[in-house]
């Protein structure tokens, strides 16, 4: 029971989520940039400013949802890199063993040595700051799990009697991966996927809060923290309200990615039933 | 043992070499070194002349081979190099900052610890229950917190409202100033310790010698003290190690948002200055750290746990 609703509050959380970043420019009621007037600045939440008003009097409502955009367009593609580096890397590795799979578990463990947030301001620093080095700092730098995982499914499934019959019938290598290994082990690497999407969401929310990812004045949940920082004494609603935008989306990857690991491992199905 | 030691240290070189690798050469790509953006900052250094001194006395104007093998022999050599903006060794910017660093990480472990270990336990004896369900969402709320924005609400209340405690700085030997960033930095340990210890005291309490030994009517509290605790007494220290292996790591951005003089800063002001010698000074420092907490928890482990084969 409580797993369903786990998962359940996830979905709802992502959806809504997902419907804000896409229908922002319909449902904010004024723009993120342009609508900044000083008279009004610092004004608590109200009718007419939902979530009030920032230091340059734009409303945070409108910037919340325009953040959406950001952050889910950094945790959508980067994690897809992730994922496709990971899968390529992992299934090879364990399907041609040898000096190819050696060189794989070498680099994972490096990857996995370097925390990918440091990794990733390391690569911000040499790209400089914007959407286009964020997704490259993060999509190439949190792919170590995915690989593992790729690794040792690919392992346990190369001997099994399906994909040797496929290689006796003369499919080829990458035919084999392909259309054999890859349907088999994309359960679990989708369940890293969900959650490694709160993960990259997380990770350009504190680059952008270290002012080395989205640059002002487009909106970023995690600049619109850092701009809020200053003004935590006479404005706080202006920082709680992209904090819980936060919050509310990688909580809900996370959960989803939960229930659907505990819906595709027929282990912890047995046991929880 | 002794074997195993050193064959356990011997195997963090590879991937030190590597690390160094990477980073030397994320880093010589850079497009515009230091020396350009002090130009474009219109500082010193504007005439040409000043520029290839400046390149000389840093070694830039030397092709990439020969500085990666001048690095690689200076960290041989226990030398990182000199910082471009303060021109010291960068050691001696590094080594004032290791301390802080190191007491942040563990204070935040501490703090995991105190709260997590007990919730999951408490959690996994009435697995279900309503405790149960509430210390999850914790949990799971926990690891999905973005700790920069926990731990400016927590200065909010607690430094600028209540006004109990300092909201940023550091003062050697305080320990009012370490409370509010190391809860900040220490919520998500204590989600994943909350979650790893109800999995770990789940397991043991389906074990088969913990069913005999309620079979024969042992007490349930000595049952959970002797036969439970024990067993996952491992698992929660391989997971409390290889968590403040990872935190050096993790603290960067509570570092900043405290002012905390760590390593976590350091790297960040150094990235925006582009003090790039610090800089590979300040990653390698960290993932050294990951790495020997890890070998250190390896052995350890062996230590404890007879099962694992030495040799």
């Amino acid at each position: 029971m409580v797993l369903r609703f786990n998962f359940t509050l996830g979905l709802v959380l992502v959806v809504l989520v997902v419907l804000g970043a896409i229908l922002a420019g319909h449902v904010a009621p004024y723009d993120p940039i342009m609508d900044a007037d000083l008279m009004s600045s610092e004004m608590p939440p109200s009718w007419e400013h939902w979530m009030g008003t920032d230091g340059q009097g734009r409303d945070v409502f409108s910037r919340v949802l325009y953040g959406a955009r950001v952050s889910l367009t950094v945790g959508l593609i980067s994690q897809l890199i992730n994922s496709v580096i990971g899968t390529s890397l992992g299934v090879s590795a364990g399907y041609f063993g040898g000096w190819w799979d050696d060189f794989v578990n070498g680099l994972t463990n490096v990857m996995l040595a370097i925390p990918s947030l440091v990794f990733a301001l390391a690569i911000m620093a040499v790209l400089g700051p914007g959407l286009p080095s964020l997704l490259i700092a993060l999509g190439l730098t949190n792919w170590s799990w995915t690989c593992r995982i790729a690794r040792s499914s690919t392992l346990s499934l190369k001997n099994q009697g399906f994909v040797q019959a496929a290689k006796t019938a003369g499919f080829g290598d990458l035919n084999i991966m392909r259309t054999q290994i890859l349907p088999n082990i994309l359960g679990p690497v989708l369940v890293i996927a969900t959650l490694g999407i709160g993960g990259a969401v997380l990770s350009e929310a504190a680059l952008s809060f270290l002012g080395v990812g989205i640059r002002p004045p487009q909106p970023s949940w995690g600049n619109m923290l850092s701009d809020a920082r200053e003004l935590i004494r006479t404005a706080p609603w202006a920082a709680i309200f992209p904090g819980l935008a936060i919050f509310a989306t990688v909580l809900g990857f996370n959960l989803l990615g939960d229930g659907l690991r505990d819906m595709l491992d027929p282990h912890m199905r047995t046991r929880k039933a | 043992m002794m074997r195993f030691i050193l064959r356990r240290t011997l195997q963090m070189i590879p991937t030190m070499l590597a690390v160094v690798l990477i980073i030397f050469v994320i880093f010589s790509v850079v497009p515009g070194s230091f020396i350009t953006s002090l130009m474009s900052e219109g500082r010193n250094a504007t005439n040409a002349q000043v520029l290839t001194h400046l390149n000389e006395q840093f070694g830039l104007d030397q092709p990439l081979l020969v500085r990666l093998w001048n690095y690689l022999w200076g960290l041989a050599h226990f030398d990182l190099g000199i910082s471009y903006r303060t021109r010291e060794p960068v050691w001696n910017v590094i080594e004032p900052r290791l301390w802080p660093s190191i007491k942040l990480a563990l204070c935040a472990m501490g703090f995991a610890a105190v709260v997590g270990i007990p919730l999951g336990f408490l959690a996994a004896l009435k697995p279900g229950s309503v405790f149960d369900s509430g210390t999850m969402v914790v949990a799971v709320s926990g690891l999905s917190l973005p700790e920069f924005w926990f731990g400016l609400l927590l200065m909010y209340v607690f430094a600028l409202n209540l006004g109990w405690l300092p909201s940023f700085g550091y003062q050697p030997g305080s320990i009012r100033h370490i409370i509010l960033p190391a809860i900040a930095l220490g919520v998500s340990p204590m989600a994943l310790l909350a979650r790893t210890t109800r999995a770990g005291v789940l397991d043991v309490m389906n074990a088969d010698f913990v069913r005999t030994a309620r079979a024969k009517g042992l007490a349930e509290p000595r049952l959970v003290r002797s036969h439970v605790a024990r067993n996952v007494l491992v698992l929660i220290l391989t997971t409390m190690g290889l968590q403040i292996g990872a935190l050096m790591g993790q603290a960067i951005v509570v570092e900043k948002l405290f002012s905390w003089p760590g390593i976590g800063s350091l790297l960040v002001d150094s990235v925006s200055v582009r003090d790039i010698p610090v800089v590979q000074g300040a990653v390698l420092v960290i993932v050294l750290w990951f790495l020997v907490i890890n070998m250190l928890v390896d052995i350890t482990y062996a230590l404890i746990d007879p099962r694992i084969k030495v040799g």
